[in-house]
């Protein structure tokens, strides 16, 4: 063999190593979803089975916890998409001796430990709600909304900042020289150039609420999501119905990655569509001063 | 209620410094423009609002109320407010001696778990770089576009399934009945089982599987902007293939590197769930042990002063990152 051949063959055989890694431990455990036996085990493989789904199904913690972590991702959906773009527009507009250290506040939830924030927000909201005898609000479902928020409106501020940085200044501009509000430039200028940006980060910040586990198992007090069921019956012990759910769950996850692509491919094609439009309207319009010089 | 010397007002801080954060925003005349003139009264005020309470009542506030419990003793309800509630360095002199007043002896137990979970996220961290780089250098530079959109299918697609479940098919491998001791017992290899939830290994395992993609991803955004002709250039030049990494590559791919090492390091240093599931009984990752201070032990101050700790050793990983690189911390958030 020729040196390049070998090196491509080390290099093929690295990527087999990777990937085994990656897939590996999945692939045992989708079959474990499927093997009738009461430990999860992918051999000896006995016979097939589908009754470990049918027991995901009538586990009502599971259910319930389920529920529970579609609405928290549903509020963070509210909270951390508004507040990321605030943060952003304001990042874009502030002094910019004040930038560096707005940046860094804004920016150090991503980079702290999530059991720190969990912590943190569990402490203040626990005084704060106790000093203002509000302790309603105390409540595992408020405060991890809270708590994930605080993070998760960084990432989505992060997406729009990185949208923002294409924004061009002058269309606004030029909308205001032609008398339009403050608020009809944002309504009808900034927020449709940033809606690709806006679904993109809603599904990120539901994506990251729904499966967050370390911030929320401090946040959540006694209430359950379903990552915080899961992890408790993993230490309890493991059965394959725990497998069956996995399968479960990435089938769902790839349902929603794929109808997040296809929303978000139509959406490119309509933006592409406006803008062509736009292009020969002002061609058409153009044209006649044109011949006319 | 507790009557501390910060709490009275507590509560009021945040509505002071939004205050402030308005008269800032009313003040502030860039381009001859104030930043409320310039988006409007309903705008303005979404902005404001919306940007302190997020800084202050999710970010600042919470921070400092944990870092203030942190210097509280652990006293019972009645006991909260009274002559004995006052501020007091004991939480961090359990964590150093295992007493909070006998400074004899180490706390052996806690601080060597601190120093196994910084050397083994270290470890970890430089380990996924390892595995990590070649493949992110293949992607970014020498992939073919169809090869590389299924690649990159394939590495984001373990990350759909939720991080307890991806440590529970590790658990499904390294367990006494699972399938590695299985093989290896059919295969004649070993006479008893090997515990690995036991030794760590699972756990090591786990943690450096779980953050692969947060390594690969910025190592490969960060290769890929690397022009192609500079690579070929110091090939022709003939630079041997290790030459052009060190020199080219690697200088180029800094600010990936860092962002990647700082996430995975952040990651496994504060990772819960996963020695949670793949830790064995006796192995202590330190994490776990803050949660127990909180809900095992219901020692809040404690626990406070023990995240403060895992906190402030991050910011130092942080920092120590961001210096050895010479970047700033906008290049590596991106």
């Amino acid at each position: 063999m020729t040196p390049d051949g070998v090196r491509r063959a080390l290099f093929g055989f690295y990527v087999a190593l990777f990937f085994a890694y990656l897939f590996g431990p999945l692939a045992v455990m989708g079959v474990t979803a499927f093997n009738d036996s009461a430990y999860p085990q992918a051999i000896p493989f006995g016979h097939a089975t589908l009754r470990w789904f049918g027991e995901i199904a009538s586990d009502d913690e599971l259910v319930q916890g389920f529920a529970t972590s579609l609405r928290i991702g549903m509020l963070v959906v509210l909270v951390a998409v508004p507040v990321g773009l605030a943060g952003a527009l304001v990042m874009q507009q502030i002094h910019a001796r004040a930038r560096a250290l707005y940046y860094l506040i804004v920016v150090s939830p991503v980079l702290t430990p999530g059991v720190i924030i969990g912590i943190s927000t569990v402490i203040f909201w626990r005084d704060l709600t106790g000093v203002t005898h509000t302790r309603f609000l105390y409540n595992g479902v408020t405060l991890t909304v809270l708590g994930q928020s605080s993070f998760i409106s960084a990432y989505c501020m992060l997406i729009f900042l990185a949208r923002l940085q294409r924004f061009d200044g002058s269309l606004a501009e030029a909308a205001r020289d032609l008398g339009a509000s403050r608020g009809q430039v944002f309504a009808h200028i900034l927020l449709p150039f940033l809606r690709p940006a806006v679904l993109s980060a809603a599904v990120l910040a539901f994506l990251a609420s729904f499966e967050n586990y370390n911030t929320t198992t401090f946040s959540i007090l006694a209430d359950k999501t379903l990552t915080t069921v899961l992890a408790g019956r993993v230490r309890q012990g493991t059965t394959p119905a725990l497998s069956a759910l996995a399968v479960m769950i990435v089938a769902l996850t790839v349902a929603g990655a794929l109808a997040y692509e296809v929303l978000r491919r139509r959406a490119d094609r309509r933006q592409r569509e406006e803008r062509r439009t736009a292009r020969e309207a002002e061609r058409r319009e153009l044209q006649p001063a044109l011949e006319a010089g | 209620m507790r009557s501390a010397v910060l709490h009275p007002w507590l509560p009021l801080l945040p509505l002071l410094v939004i205050a402030g954060f308005w008269l800032a925003a009313r003040l502030d005349r860039r381009r001859g423009e104030s930043f409320m003139r310039r988006n409007g009264l309903l705008i303005g005020t979404y902005l404001v609002v919306a940007v302190g309470v997020w800084m202050l009542v999710m970010i600042v506030v919470p921070q400092i109320s944990m870092l203030e419990l942190s210097f509280r003793p652990k006293l019972p309800p009645v006991a909260m407010g009274g002559p004995r509630d006052v501020y007091t360095l004991e939480n961090y002199r359990y964590f150093l001696f295992g007493s909070t007043t006998d400074t004899s002896h180490w706390n052996v137990l806690h601080l060597r778990a601190f120093a196994i979970t910084i050397v083994a996220s270290i470890l970890i961290t430089l380990f996924d770089l390892a595995l990590c780089y070649p493949l992110a250098f293949h992607m970014a530079q020498s992939a073919r576009p169809a090869r590389l959109r299924l690649l990159l299918l394939l590495l984001i697609a373990p990350y759909w399934v939720n991080e307890i479940l991806r440590a529970f098919a590790w658990r499904i491998i390294f367990a006494a009945s699972g399938l590695l001791n299985t093989a290896l017992l059919a295969l004649g290899l070993i006479s008893q089982p090997i515990d690995f939830l036991g030794q760590d290994a699972a756990l090591y395992t786990g943690l450096s599987y779980a953050y692969l993609l947060l390594m690969i991803f910025p190592l490969y955004n960060a290769i890929e902007t690397l022009p192609h002709e500079q690579i070929e250039a110091a090939r022709d030049l003939g630079a041997p293939w290790w030459r052009i990494h060190r020199d080219i590559v690697v200088p180029f791919a800094k600010p990936g590197i860092a962002s990647g090492c700082t996430l995975v390091f952040m990651l496994c240093a504060g990772a819960l769930a996963t020695p949670q599931i793949l830790g064995g009984p006796r192995s202590l990752w330190f994490t776990p042990i803050v949660y127990d201070r909180f809900y095992q032990a219901f020692n809040w101050p404690l626990g406070a002063a023990y995240a403060f700790i895992l906190l402030l050793t991050c910011v130092a990983f942080v920092l120590a990152v961001l210096r050895l690189s010479r970047l700033s911390l906008g290049e590596i958030t991106r």
